[in-house]
C-alpha cells in the first residue's frame, strides 16, 4: 500500500488546520452558510436530511487495518456506531456534527486518510478494480498508476472549478468489475503487440440525468504520455464544457455535442502541446510508487485443495471466493447485504472484525468494491473456513454476492436531501422476496442496483434489472429498468413502462425473473436471456 | 398551515419553529401564517440555522404533519433505524411518516 511521504503528509495537516479555522469562523457566525459550503464541500461535509454527512476518500477502495479501525472508531466517536459505504468505494458517516468536523479529519490524518475530492466540481477520488494485485487476468496491478492518477490530481489548480464533477476509474483486466465505462474516463491498461503497456482510453461515459458508455477515444496510449494525455482531456472539457447549464455540465454532454471524432482531434492537438510541460513524471517517480504495491511476501507451494464438506461453508467459497493469481491463495469478498438489512451499512464492530481478519489473513490490506462490499484480497485457501466461521459470527457471511440480494442501493430518501424515494427499503423488500440462497442460485448472476433519484448514485442504468425511485405527486413511485450492465459488455438499461408503487414493483420484478426462468437456455444468465429474447417478452409479462 | 424548519448549524439536527425558538419536535411547531418570510430572514441573518424554509403541513390532534414525505422523513429519522428515531419505541411511526 501506498504511503504518505512528507508532502501528503503536509497537505492533508494544513488542509485540516484550514478547515478547523473556517468552522469556527462559521460557528462564530463570522460566516454564512452561502460562504461556508462551498468549503465545507471541498472537505467532503455535506448537509443531508438528519445532519452533516461526512464522505471519506478510500483512494481506488484500498486500505488497511489501522485505516479500517480508524473508521470504526470514528463511527462510535462521532457517529452512531456504524457507517456506509458507497458506490465510489468512499465511506460516508450520517449523523456528524460540525463543531466534531475538524477533529474527525485530525483523526483521520493520523492514518493518512481525508476527505479531499470527496464532493465539488473537482477530479473525485479515482476508482479502481478491487480484485487488482490478486486477479489473475490483470496485465498489472492498476493501484501505482490509480495513486499516480491522485497525486497528479490533488489540488490540481487548473482542476479546482470544472464545469462540473469528474470521476475517474481504471483497470486493468478485459473482465470489468469497475464500471469503468460509466465515468467521465475509464482507462484499461494493456499491453500491445510490442509487450508495451499503455491505456485504452475512454471518456464521455456516465449515469445520471443522461446515460451514456464512454467511447474510445484512444486506442493505446503509450504509458509515458500518460498524465500529459489525461491534462489534454481535461483541458478541452475545462474550455468548452457547458457552464451555462449543470445538467449538461458533464464530459458526456461535450463529447456527444461535438462528437467523438473532434473531441478526439481536439484533444491530440491540445496533447502536442502539453507533452512539451513535462507532466509526466520520470521512471523513477513511478518506481517509487510502484514499489509500495509490490506483492505481499505469498508463500510458495501451497496447496490449492480445501474441506468443502461443511454445505454452508462450500455455498460461501462458492458464491463469494474467487481465484487468486498465487495458487495456495484466494480472493475473500464480505458481503455487506445481509437479507434484510442495509446494503452497504457495516457496525463499528464489524468494521473492528474486518481489520482483525484482514491483519491475521490478507497481508494487512482490504478494499471496498463500488458495489458496498468488502474484499480481503489475498487470503490462504487453509484459513478460509476460519475467517468463514468469524464472518458467521458476526452476520458478515452471507453467500449472495452477484445474486440478486447482493443489491446496490443509494441512501435514498431516508437519509440524502436530493433524494425523491427511499431505496433501502425497497432493497430489503426484495431481498426478503428472493431470500430463499437456493432460489437465488437458480436465478445466478443478476445484478440488481436501486437509486432514489435521476442522480442515479445507486447505478440503476447499469443493473441487469434497476429501479429508479421517483416522486409522483408527493408519493414515492419507481420505474423498472431492464438490460443495463456495468461490466466489459457495458449497457444501459431501458424504462419498462409505467412506474410502481413499492409493494408492485417488488411483484414485477417477480414476474421477470419467471419470465427468465421460463425461457432460458441452459447456462443463460438473466442478462444473456434477456439480450437474446428481447425488451417485449419482458415487458409483456411485466403488464400483463 | 406553514411551519418552519432547517437544520441546526452546530450539530445538523433537524429544528422547528415553535414560536419563541427553535425545536427538535415537530409537534411542537407553530403556524407561521404571513410572519414566515420575516421570520425566514431574521433566522439566515442570526445564522443559528443552516437554510430555514417555510413547509406546509397539516394540523392534527397530534400537532403539525408535515405535507411532504420527505419532510416527515426529516421530522422522525430514517425509516429503516427505528432505533435512531426521534420516537423510536412508538409504533405509530411509520404510517405518520409513510
Amino acid at each position: 500500500m501506498y504511503r504518505y511521504d512528507q508532502y501528503d503528509a503536509s497537505i492533508v495537516e494544513t488542509r485540516v488546520e484550514e478547515f478547523r479555522d473556517q468552522v469556527s469562523r462559521r460557528l462564530s457566525g463570522a460566516m454564512s452558510e452561502d460562504q461556508f459550503k462551498p468549503l465545507r464541500l471541498m472537505n467532503g461535509l455535506y448537509l443531508q436530511l438528519h445532519a452533516y454527512m461526512l464522505r471519506v476518500a478510500i483512494p481506488y477502495g484500498t486500505l488497511d487495518s489501522r485505516q479500517m479501525r480508524m473508521l470504526a472508531d470514528v463511527a462510535r466517536k462521532y457517529d452512531r456506531g456504524y457507517a456506509h459505504f458507497t458506490t465510489r468505494q468512499n465511506l460516508q458517516y450520517n449523523w456528524i456534527e460540525l463543531k466534531d468536523a475538524p477533529e474527525i479529519l485530525a483523526d483521520l490524518a493520523t492514518v493518512e486518510m481525508h476527505a479531499i475530492q470527496t464532493s465539488g466540481n473537482c477530479i473525485r477520488n479515482t476508482t479502481s478494480d478491487q480484485f487488482a494485485g490478486a486477479a489473475a487476468d490483470e496485465v498489472t496491478d492498476p493501484r501505482p498508476w490509480a495513486e499516480l492518477l491522485r497525486q497528479w490530481s490533488t489540488f490540481h489548480p487548473e482542476f479546482t472549478y470544472l464545469p462540473r464533477k469528474f470521476k475517474i476509474a481504471i483497470i486493468a483486466s478485459d473482465e470489468d468489475r469497475a464500471a469503468m465505462r460509466l465515468h467521465d474516463i475509464g482507462l484499461q491498461i494493456v499491453r500491445n503487440e510490442a509487450g508495451a503497456l499503455g491505456f485504452k482510453v475512454f471518456v464521455g461515459g456516465g449515469m445520471g440525468r443522461t446515460p451514456m458508455i464512454a467511447p474510445l477515444i484512444r486506442e493505446f496510449l503509450p504509458a509515458e504520455d500518460y498524465l500529459s494525455y489525461l491534462e489534454a482531456c481535461l483541458r478541452v472539457y475545462n474550455r468548452y464544457g457547458r457552464r451555462d447549464n449543470i445538467y449538461k455540465a458533464r464530459i458526456k454532454i461535450l463529447v456527444h455535442e461535438i462528437g467523438a471524432d473532434e473531441y478526439r482531434r481536439q484533444v491530440e492537438e491540445e496533447f502536442l502541446h502539453v507533452k512539451t510541460l513535462g507532466i509526466d513524471p520520470p521512471a523513477a517517480e513511478f518506481d517509487r510508487i510502484a514499489a509500495f504495491f509490490a506483492p505481499p511476501a505469498w508463500e510458495e507451494g501451497l496447496s490449492d485443495d480445501l474441506d468443502l464438506a461443511d454445505p454452508e461453508f462450500r455455498l460461501w467459497v462458492e458464491q463469494n471466493v474467487a481465484a487468486h493469481k498465487q495458487p495456495g491463495y484466494a480472493i475473500v469478498t464480505i458481503s455487506l447485504k445481509p437479507i434484510g438489512g442495509i446494503p452497504g451499512d457495516a457496525s463499528a464492530d464489524q468494521m473492528d472484525l474486518m481489520a482483525d481478519l484482514a491483519q491475521r489473513h490478507s497481508f494487512d490490506e482490504l478494499r471496498v468494491t463500488h458495489a458496498q462490499n468488502i474484499v480481503l484480497p489475498h487470503v490462504k485457501k487453509a484459513d478460509l473456513h476460519a475467517i468463514w466461521q468469524a464472518l458467521s459470527d458476526a452476520g458478515l457471511a452471507t453467500a449472495n454476492l452477484d445474486l440478486i440480494s447482493d443489491i446496490i442501493a443509494c441512501p435514498g430518501l431516508d437519509y440524502c436531501s436530493l433524494a425523491n424515494a427511499r431505496s433501502i427499503p425497497l432493497a430489503q423488500k426484495i431481498a426478503e422476496r428472493f431470500a430463499s440462497l437456493d432460489r437465488q442460485r437458480d436465478l445466478g448472476e443478476l445484478k440488481l442496483k436501486i437509486s432514489g433519484c435521476i442522480n442515479a448514485c445507486g447505478h440503476h442504468h447499469a443493473g441487469h434489472i434497476g429501479i429508479l425511485g421517483v416522486d409522483r405527486k408527493g408519493t414515492e413511485n419507481y420505474q423498472l429498468l431492464l438490460g443495463g450492465s456495468g461490466a466489459e459488455d457495458a449497457s444501459l438499461g431501458r424504462i419498462t413502462g409505467p412506474g410502481f408503487d413499492e409493494d408492485g414493483v417488488v411483484d414485477a420484478i417477480e414476474r421477470t425473473v419467471e419470465k427468465y426462468r421460463a425461457v432460458r437456455t441452459p447456462g443463460e444468465r438473466f442478462l444473456d436471456t434477456y439480450r437474446r429474447v428481447g425488451f417485449e417478452p419482458f415487458k409483456e409479462a411485466i403488464y400483463g | 398551515m406553514k411551519i418552519a424548519t432547517g437544520n441546526d448549524l452546530t450539530t445538523g439536527d433537524v429544528v422547528w419553529w415553535d414560536g419563541e425558538g427553535w425545536t427538535r419536535h415537530v409537534e411542537d411547531a407553530v403556524e407561521v401564517g404571513e410572519h414566515g418570510p420575516a421570520l425566514i430572514a431574521r433566522e439566515e441573518a442570526a445564522r443559528r440555522v443552516n437554510v430555514p424554509y417555510i413547509i406546509d403541513a397539516e394540523l392534527t390532534d397530534h400537532g403539525p404533519r408535515p405535507a411532504h414525505i420527505k419532510d416527515r422523513i426529516r421530522a422522525r429519522g430514517p425509516t429503516v433505524r427505528p432505533d435512531l428515531n426521534r420516537r423510536p419505541i412508538d409504533p405509530a411511526t411509520g404510517s405518520w411518516v409513510i
